[in-house]
């Protein structure tokens, strides 16, 4: 018999393409919409929550690519946000007057260099972080978890010894302060800009994941690493050039963070962790997809709960992340078999 | 017939456990060698020491009379050996198009080649653009030969191919098999169905307890029941 035979009878495999999650920001933001006083408060804290989510997504989207290809537990991933933040103020605070210029030209030649050496340095920390701290304990959890606290800890010190104790101002820029109106609603325009920056770096990882050829690498090695170096491919360069970008991702956040609180301070990283692990179990683990939708989720349930039930918005993450995991164990998209 | 790959005296511990107690092993080149044994006599570990998946503790591994057991994974792979696991390990979240791609290490993938592999094996033509975790056990079996196939390899490695697979498909598979080996490809081939490695293997050697203890040609252990039922512990009668 040969393999067109077998072929006659098979009926096409549809690939299933699963929109449900992608509803659950949809759903959750409409579900809300009856329990707010008026549709002005509810846009705000709608863009507001996408906003909120579009940073945690920034932050979390490296360490779920971390988490998912080279199934590292990687707790000091809080350092490169803090870091991240700290270096814009390096580039900022000498660089006031343009933030304070009501030119958007110099406001952008502030801010788009103080990014640019945030990336650049988490990323080069990155390096220096997985080849000193991380390589040695690779497939060892506990080892992991401990020595990357422990990296968290030190760095978090590291920020005090260097910056003082004392909180940094990261003021907006000019042209960002204030807010667009629309109807009655009042949307900062801060806001908009990290939404559409959230979006932009979200577009960019799937076009990388899906359309190159080192996207293709590492989607399939957050599956199976072993079969990658099968096919002749060094993992571990892949793995270091990972780490390098989720560090430098991480970065990024901080700065869009430090910009969103105007205020920078050596706990910031650690104190994000707990979102950004709660967005990275609830996206399922290597997926740059649920990565995106669990930061929506998460942002826009803490924002509303805020507003509806302040005292509850403690624990709105967690019951989200119940929830969930009740309905999907292994999170909405989940890659890895881990 | 010179030798391809050697192995002397190869040791693999997994953990605290002794696996492989000092495997001696040839593979001819342009011929199919059958490894045979029962379950647990050490068949895979030795393929995936081959490969460095996992490292051997003690011994030589020599292919092409360069030590190999040296080298990483990615290394011995280039060195130009394939591998097909028990397993399969396609890539679920990539398309039929997408594991063989990464598989085409070298560039753009051989449309000739390409058009060879679509002969034998249709419906990766078909599914070219599904992602391979939809694809069935034979579909997915078919794309992890593919993707051994899709650029040309020095030797094969191909751990129990036809395992769970329908009649149909294990047909489809070994006339590929012999297409493969008829075009002058090293194949080394655990198989545990007597009959499919009878059909393929030049020569055959047995393993027991993490050691070869017979290798000869497939033709004399097809002949000898006797052989048969002390190697493998089961005449060629309740293989079929």
């Amino acid at each position: 018999m040969s393999a067109q035979d077998i072929d006659a009878g098979a009926a096409l495999p549809k690939t299933p393409r699963d929109y449900l999650p992608l509803l659950l920001p949809v759903a959750l933001a409409l579900a809300a919409l009856p329990f707010i006083p008026s549709s002005s408060t509810w846009v705000t804290l709608t863009i507001a929550g996408l906003a909120m989510g579009m940073m945690i997504f920034v932050m979390a989207s490296g360490l779920t690519l971390i988490f998912g290809l080279m199934d590292v537990l990687n707790f000091g991933h809080g350092a490169f946000i803090a870091i991240g933040a700290y270096m814009a103020t390096l580039v900022l605070i000498p660089l006031a007057g343009w933030m304070q210029a009501d030119s958007v030209w110099l406001n952008l030649a502030a801010i788009v260099p103080a990014a640019l050496f945030a990336i650049v340095v988490t990323g080069a920390l990155g390096l220096a972080f997985e080849r000193i701290v991380i390589m040695p304990v690779y497939g060892q959890h506990l080892k992991q978890i401990l020595i990357t606290m422990g990296g968290m800890i030190v760095a978090e010190q590291i920020l005090y010894a260097f910056f003082g104790p004392q909180q940094i101002p990261l003021p907006l820029p000019t042209s960002l302060r204030g807010s667009f109106q629309f109807g009655e609603a009042a949307v900062e325009k801060y806001r908009v800009v990290a939404v559409l920056v959230g979006l932009a770096v979200f577009l960019a990882m799937l076009l990388i994941l899906n359309r190159t050829k080192i996207g293709l690498l590492i989607r399939a090695g957050v599956e199976n690493t072993e079969m990658v170096e099968a096919l002749g491919y060094r993992i571990t360069r892949l793995f270091v050039g990972v780490f390098m970008a989720g560090s430098a991702l991480a970065g990024l956040g901080g700065v869009m963070w430090g910009l969103y609180r105007e205020q920078v301070n050596a706990a910031m990283g650690a104190e994000l962790m707990v979102l950004v692990f709660i967005v990275v179990i609830i996206g399922g683990l290597g997926s740059v997809t649920g990565c995106f939708i669990g930061a929506l989720l998460v942002a826009l349930a803490t924002n509303y709960a805020g507003f509806l039930m302040p005292k509850a918005a403690l624990i709105t993450d967690i019951l989200l992340m119940v929830v969930i995991l009740l309905w999907r164990p292994r999170g909405l998209y989940p890659v890895t078999s881990r | 017939m010179s030798q391809l790959l050697t192995l002397s005296g190869v040791e693999t511990h997994i953990g605290r456990y002794h696996i492989l107690h000092g495997v001696e092993l040839a593979v001819s080149e342009g011929k199919t060698t059958m490894l045979l044994g029962r379950n647990g006599a050490g068949k895979t570990t030795t393929l995936r020491t081959i490969m460095g998946l996992w490292r051997a503790s003690n011994g030589e591994i020599r292919f092409a009379g360069v030590r190999i057991d040296t080298l990483g994974t990615p290394d011995i792979a280039r060195a130009g050996i394939g591998y097909v696991p028990e397993t399969m390990a396609v890539f679920s979240d990539l398309t039929v198009k997408e594991n063989l791609v990464l598989a085409a290490r070298e560039g753009a993938m051989d449309q000739t080649r390409l058009d060879w592999v679509f002969g034998f094996f249709p419906p990766l033509k078909k599914f070219w653009l599904s992602r391979a975790g939809t694809l069935s056990g034979g579909q997915k079996q078919m794309l992890s030969f593919a993707r051994a196939f899709i650029e040309e390899r020095k030797l094969l490695l191909i751990d129990e191919p036809t395992k769970g697979l329908a009649p149909a498909i294990i047909g489809a598979l070994i006339d590929c098999l012999k297409e493969v080996k008829r075009r002058g490809a090293t194949i080394l081939l655990v198989e545990q169905n007597f009959r499919v490695a009878q059909e393929i293997g030049d020569t055959v050697s047995v393993m027991d307890n993490g050691r070869v203890v017979h290798s000869g040609t497939m033709a004399e252990l097809a002949r000898d029941d006797a052989l048969q039922h002390r190697l493998l512990g089961l005449s060629l009668d309740t293989h079929q």
